[in-house]
């Protein structure tokens, strides 16, 4: 990633104290316990032969001349390159459309396009399966009206639409930044030399917001490629992650399938994002350009007009599709072959709410522990690169920015064959402990805290810090007085973030879930919609986790803003 | 180039522009002669960019109308106009080499393959870099993408040229360096330009005539030593060059401070006064005194003459002004 693109700044250049060396050390020992091993020791497994040591290719052949495996290799390849195409026809008008033109409620647009976001993929699929199913509402009224149905769900079709409709947004967000970010200088001096419209598009903007959209594709075929939850509760067997899942849950620990899967679904997240850097190589425009302004919107006129709103409205309605389907079934007495529910309920919360009380408990406690875990360490690691130029932060931003390329079922796999053989006092494994899926959470999302941390402190002036050692604060009071209050609402942030991610998060935490008492919520919910006398109160707990989540979402954003808002204020 | 176009000139009437509650441009009419320099010199604020930016079509006015070369423009959109600007920024694109650069509004002209390659080499050689065409933006130094930014406009032969702040990008001696140039060229084309700065050096040293706004008005135009000798108002006597400003017979007058004599005694007609030396600057070609005198400040600048040791702070001094330096301000 970018790490080496930050410059160690301030008066702290090349210092490394006794007790920064101990703090890089307890954060490698973390990583290299939680992360690597684990990581490692995957791979190691993988190409070992089955129940001895030594090494083999015999798993990878084998894995090969296995017809479901092949066919769930290509499957899982199809799908996320599908996903990538059908998200980005979401996502490109949406984003050209409200950056570029005046247009009413390009706010309300660009907020509601994240929506989806807020919800596990999985919650979303079963709502999606009772409103575009073969007989699920749209089929339904379509064949009423038009006597054919579409088969938007069937098979993999209905992987790839709900996970298109749901990780979109990265796209949206990605190229919506890029758009904004071209100087308006770039779009006018083509139009001066006599370009406009669509060869305006085609010509400047497109090639200039390339890079934001790149970065967003390749992040939704990885999420794609390396999503559990969703192919299985569509009852799609026959990919990747799900094979990996089922080869550990129903033969074994020590069978060498799920590792060969994990390898391989290691190296696809590595060939994309390598793939994708490829593609940006040399393409960092922002710093060719200065001065110039941002965008000027312009008006929307007449068949322009009539198209916006069009493509606009279709988008608006797939995104909240899975909410609304889900609320329905949430409060439905029953939902089967009708558009609509025969009659509605409020006993499917009640259920909920007394049975399942733990679950809500849970999550909040993994997910608010495991985001505390990711700033401490996310902060920590930012200081060391951003103020210590200590080479041991710079490998530590790599090793905590490189599990952004391990999908969640491989780091759960990892966690279970390292630590199942260590017994807790208890008598009871390691990898069963309850502490071991906020562990897994932590690493999951430190990533993404510590790109935050690092954001919040790069943002710090050092000269604020260089006052503060020239009137005799010391190092470590520089950080609590000046360095920790100024980065405390982006740190805030992060954590909300992570938080809110991690409350949603199930592939890890399908593998480590030993027992009911100590799943979290979207373990719950995933169990509920397993069985259709569970999908009310399933419903209803994803509407919870749904409000959680949007809750927390709305919360980092008002962070943010508070922030830059006091930020501009200081500067005037 | 080889085919020079006929110039054109530039007609600015009555326009008035407002973005939402803030009135930007009031009641703005000007000339620009065909083949002629021209500047919009003003603050930052004034209104300069924005006028720019409406001969190019990127602003709409409420009211009034631009014509270029006679014909009324004020309803074409920007890639109809046939004006070429050159952007504050350079807005060079990153993903495009210089070659591609150039020959982007050529393309937009649908001129045939073999004349875009010739005249990009043509527009190149004018500004000296042809032999930099396969470089990015990114690979290239300030003062050579202001020189790209500006091939590229002249490539497609515009009817006028449009500089915002060509020269704001610049170190101080790439500056001048190419402020040279740009007149030479422009002397060159014989193409009518309108260059807008806030610097009022740059405005004097190259352009035939230049319009001082200030506050989305016209404050007055005219060739640069007419503003200096004889401004119109306050405001340009003061934003071109030092002025010091008495009362006079009852009317508000200017001087300039090397046309305040020191130590001079009374004269015929002219206009004394006498004051304290408050302030001294040594300033290398002059010396600049501050008096404190019953008419309030003035500055006065000498000739700096190593043989001659300048007056002390503190003393009284008798200050000789000529009638006809004074001239009369609204």
């Amino acid at each position: 990633m970018s790490g080496s693109a930050f410059p160690v700044q301030g008066a702290g250049r090349g210092i490394a104290s006794p007790g920064l060396a101990l703090l890089a050390l307890l954060i490698g020992l973390f990583l290299a316990a939680f992360l690597v091993i684990p990581v490692v020791t995957v791979i190691f497994v993988a190409f070992q032969p089955k129940g001895s040591t030594g090494f083999t290719l015999i798993n990878f052949v084998d894995f090969f001349s296995t017809d479901l495996f092949r066919r769930s290799f290509w499957n899982s390849a199809y799908v996320s390159l599908m996903s990538v195409v059908i998200a980005s026809l979401l996502a490109l008008p949406l984003a050209y459309y409200t950056t570029r033109f005046e247009f009413r409620g390009a706010a309300l647009v660009q907020t509601l396009g994240v929506i989806p976001l807020i919800m596990p993929p999985f919650a979303g699929a079963v709502a999606m399966q009772l409103l575009f199913g073969r007989n699920g509402t749209v089929n339904l009224l379509l064949d009423d009206w038009f006597g054919f149905k579409v088969p938007f769900m069937e098979g993999l079709n209905g992987v790839i639409f709900v996970e298109a409709v749901h990780y979109f947004p990265f796209i949206l967000v990605n190229l919506s930044t890029s758009l904004r970010n071209i100087d308006r200088a770039m779009e006018e001096a083509a139009q001066n030399l006599g370009c406009s419209g669509f060869r305006l598009f085609r010509r400047i903007v497109f090639p200039l917001a390339m890079p934001g959209y790149v970065a967003g594709a390749s992040l939704v075929f990885i999420k794609v490629f390396d999503d559990l939850a969703t192919p299985l509760l569509l009852n799609v067997k026959d990919m990747l992650a799900p094979q990996a899942y089922l080869r550990i849950t129903s033969v074994g620990l020590a069978d060498p399938m799920g590792y060969v899967i994990s390898v391989v679904l290691i190296v696809a997240s590595l060939l994309a994002m390598w793939l994708s850097t490829l593609a940006l190589r040399g393409k960092d425009y922002a710093t060719v350009q200065r001065g110039g302004g941002g965008t000027v919107k312009r008006p929307l006129r007449g068949i322009d007009r009539v198209l916006a709103y069009g493509a606009i409205t279709v988008v608006l309605v797939l995104v909240l599709a899975p909410h609304v389907g889900l609320f329905l079934l949430s409060i439905a007495t029953i939902w089967s072959f009708a558009p609509l529910p025969d009659g509605y309920t409020a006993a499917h919360y009640a259920r909920v709410l007394s049975e399942s009380g733990q679950y809500i408990t849970n999550t909040l406690i993994y997910a608010g522990l495991a985001g505390l875990i990711d700033v401490v360490i996310g902060s920590a690691i930012a200081y060391l690169v951003l103020r210590t130029g200590m080479p041991a932060g710079r490998w530590l931003d790599y090793v905590a920015t490189a599990a952004l390329a391990v999908p969640g079922v491989v780091l759960g796999i990892g966690f279970l064959r390292t630590y199942f053989g260590v017994t807790l006092p208890s008598g009871q494994s390691l990898a069963a402990f309850w502490g071991m899926i906020v562990l897994a959470l932590a690493i999951r999302r430190l990533p993404y805290a510590l790109r935050a941390c690092m954001a919040a402190m790069q943002q710090i002036s050092v000269s604020l810090e260089e006052a503060a050692q020239n009137l005799g604060a010391t190092r470590s009071r520089t950080v609590r007085r000046i360095v920790m209050p100024l980065m405390l609402s982006g740190v805030a942030a992060g954590f909300v973030t992570s938080f809110a991610t991690a409350a949603v998060e199930l592939s890890a935490t399908m593998m480590l879930v030993q027992t009911q008492s100590d799943a979290p919520l979207a373990y719950g919910l995933y169990v509920f919609m397993q069985s259709p006398a569970g999908r009310g109160a399933g419903a209803a707990l994803g509407v919870i986790a749904v409000v959680i989540v949007g809750l927390s979402t709305y919360v980092s954003n008002r962070l943010v803003e508070r922030d830059m808002a006091a930020r501009s204020e200081a500067k005037e | 180039m080889t085919a020079l176009l006929q110039p054109v000139g530039i007609d600015v009437e009555g326009v008035d522009l407002a973005f939402g509650a803030t009135q930007v441009l009031r009641n703005v009419s000007l000339s620009v002669h065909p083949g002629e320099f021209f500047a919009f010199l003003g603050p930052s604020g004034c209104g300069k960019t924005t006028l720019l930016r409406l001969i190019a079509g990127f602003n709409v006015a409420q009211k009034g109308r631009v014509l270029i070369g006679g014909r009324d423009v004020t309803a074409l959109p920007p890639w109809r106009r046939d004006v070429g600007m050159v952007f504050q920024s350079y807005a060079l694109w990153p993903h495009m080499s210089v070659a591609r650069n150039v020959a982007f509004g050529l393309e937009e002209r649908r001129l045939p393959r073999s004349e875009v390659a010739g005249r990009v080499d043509e527009a190149l050689d004018l500004v000296g870099l042809r032999h930099l065409k396969d470089r990015k933006p990114s690979q290239l130094s300030g003062g050579q993408q202001q020189r790209v930014a500006l091939a590229r406009t002249i490539a497609v032969r515009p009817q006028v040229l449009l500089l915002d702040e060509p020269l704001s990008n610049l170190d101080a001696k790439m500056r001048v360096e190419v402020r040279r140039e740009l007149r030479e060229l422009q002397q060159r084309l014989k193409l009518t330009t309108i260059f807008v700065t806030h610097d009022q050096e740059e405005a004097n040293t190259i352009c035939d005539r230049i319009a001082v706004m200030s506050e989305g008005i016209v404050q007055q135009v005219g060739a640069p030593m007419d503003l200096y000798d004889r401004p119109a108002n306050l405001f340009v006597a003061g934003f071109l060059g030092t002025a010091n400003f008495l009362e006079e017979g009852g009317r508000k007058v200017m001087v300039r401070p090397q046309n305040v004599q020191l130590g001079a005694e009374a004269a015929t007609g002219a206009f004394m006064i006498s004051g304290a030396i408050v302030h001294r600057e040594f300033q290398g070609a002059t010396m600049r005194y501050v008096l404190e005198t019953e008419r309030g400040p003035l500055i006065v600048d000498e000739p700096y003459d190593p043989g001659r040791s300048p007056y002390a702070v503190g003393s009284q001094v008798n200050a000789a002004i000529r009638p006809e330096r004074l001239v009369a301000v609204a």
